[in-house]
């Protein structure tokens, strides 16, 4: 059953993208792009990456939608309409494609219990966030529990960006010829 | 920016709901899936559809710009004061056992902190960026 839901949802996700890249209007992209997105958290739903499948939902589903329609406002909506040269970009993709497949020939078998990733450190976890009774939910005890460390620094990773972007996005601002309707500073 | 009477009433409904449900997510992230960053996400959510319905000045009056430009780096701090705590009782950063008499009391404050620290700091960041976008388009 599960292979056949992932089936689908795969196929729809590469019509999606051959979508995306026939689509000149950019509007119809980013909308595109929205679809694109839900069906991968549906894709991370049958995977059992819950918590993943969410964030990709509000994220890449909401969240950046909303901005790239922001960014579609403020430029143009329309793709230029020709590219200069396809024969160079085709060769690169295909070259990262098939690195990309050549590499996944060696890993394990999808979606097989003895795999090495589910046998290093994960039962490890799954112990001891059953002997301690630590977090129901075993992402939760890995993210604040044995990697809290790494979510300060994802938390911090979060920040940075932002300010990257709001420093980013304020400098033509102070430097804009419009100097009537700043009344804020910050 | 101001739309129908059909959206601006679909919108308030909607509001609270999402905050239950991003409180939900937060609080039981423990036992269910969820957690401070995907709870951040959508109390952002909630600031860019309203703004979205009532335009970004409606928005600016629930979510000060100054408030949320406040709120990302104090999440940071939030999370990073959470671990000094044990500093001082001899034990390692971040260990959330002195939070507490017994050790499951313990964890369940120092998870509970530093998911505060972490929803604080997404979702005021991700509706920092959107004030920033809009600004742009004010000027």
């Amino acid at each position: 059953m599960e292979i056949y839901i992932n089936a689908v949802l795969l196929t729809l996700l590469a019509v999606t993208s051959c979508a995306i890249i026939r689509q000149r209007s950019l509007f119809g992209v980013v909308m595109l792009a929205g679809t694109y997105s839900f069906l991968m958290a549906s894709v991370f739903v049958v995977l059992d990456a819950v918590d993943v499948a969410m964030t990709e939902a509000a994220v890449g589903a909401g969240v950046s939608t909303v901005i790239f329609l922001i960014a579609l406002h403020l430029t143009k909506s329309r793709e230029y309409p020709k590219p200069r040269s396809a024969v160079v970009p085709l060769f690169i993709t295909l070259i990262t494609g098939f690195a990309l497949i050549w590499g996944t020939s060696t890993l394990p078998p999808f979606g097989v219990a003895d795999a090495p990733i589910h046998e290093h450190t994960t039962p490890h976890y799954l112990d001891a966030a059953r002997e301690k009774q630590i977090a129901a939910n075993v992402v939760t005890a890995v993210l604040a529990d044995y990697r809290s460390f790494d979510t300060l620094g994802e938390t911090l990773v979060v920040f940075t960006a932002g300010i990257g972007i709001m420093m980013l996005l304020r400098v033509r601002r102070r430097r804009g010829p419009a100097g009537g309707n700043e009344g804020e500073p910050s | 920016m101001k739309s129908d009477v059909l959206l601006r009433i679909g919108v308030k409904l909607i509001l609270p709901y999402m905050l239950v449900f991003a409180a939900y997510v937060q609080l039981h992230g423990d036992y269910g899936p969820g957690g401070g960053f995907q709870a951040g996400v959508i109390v952002a959510g909630m600031v860019i559809v309203y703004a979205l319905v009532f335009g970004a000045k409606a928005a600016r009056q629930i979510a000060p710009v100054a408030l949320v430009e406040r709120l990302a780096p104090a999440g940071v701090l939030i999370f990073a004061a959470t671990g000094v705590p044990s500093l001082f009782a001899g034990k390692r950063y971040l260990d959330y056992s002195v939070f507490g008499h017994d050790a499951l009391h313990a964890h369940e404050w120092g998870v509970f902190l530093v998911e505060a620290g972490v929803i604080t700091t997404v979702a005021a960041t991700l509706i920092a960026i959107f004030y920033a976008l809009t600004d742009r388009e004010h000027s």
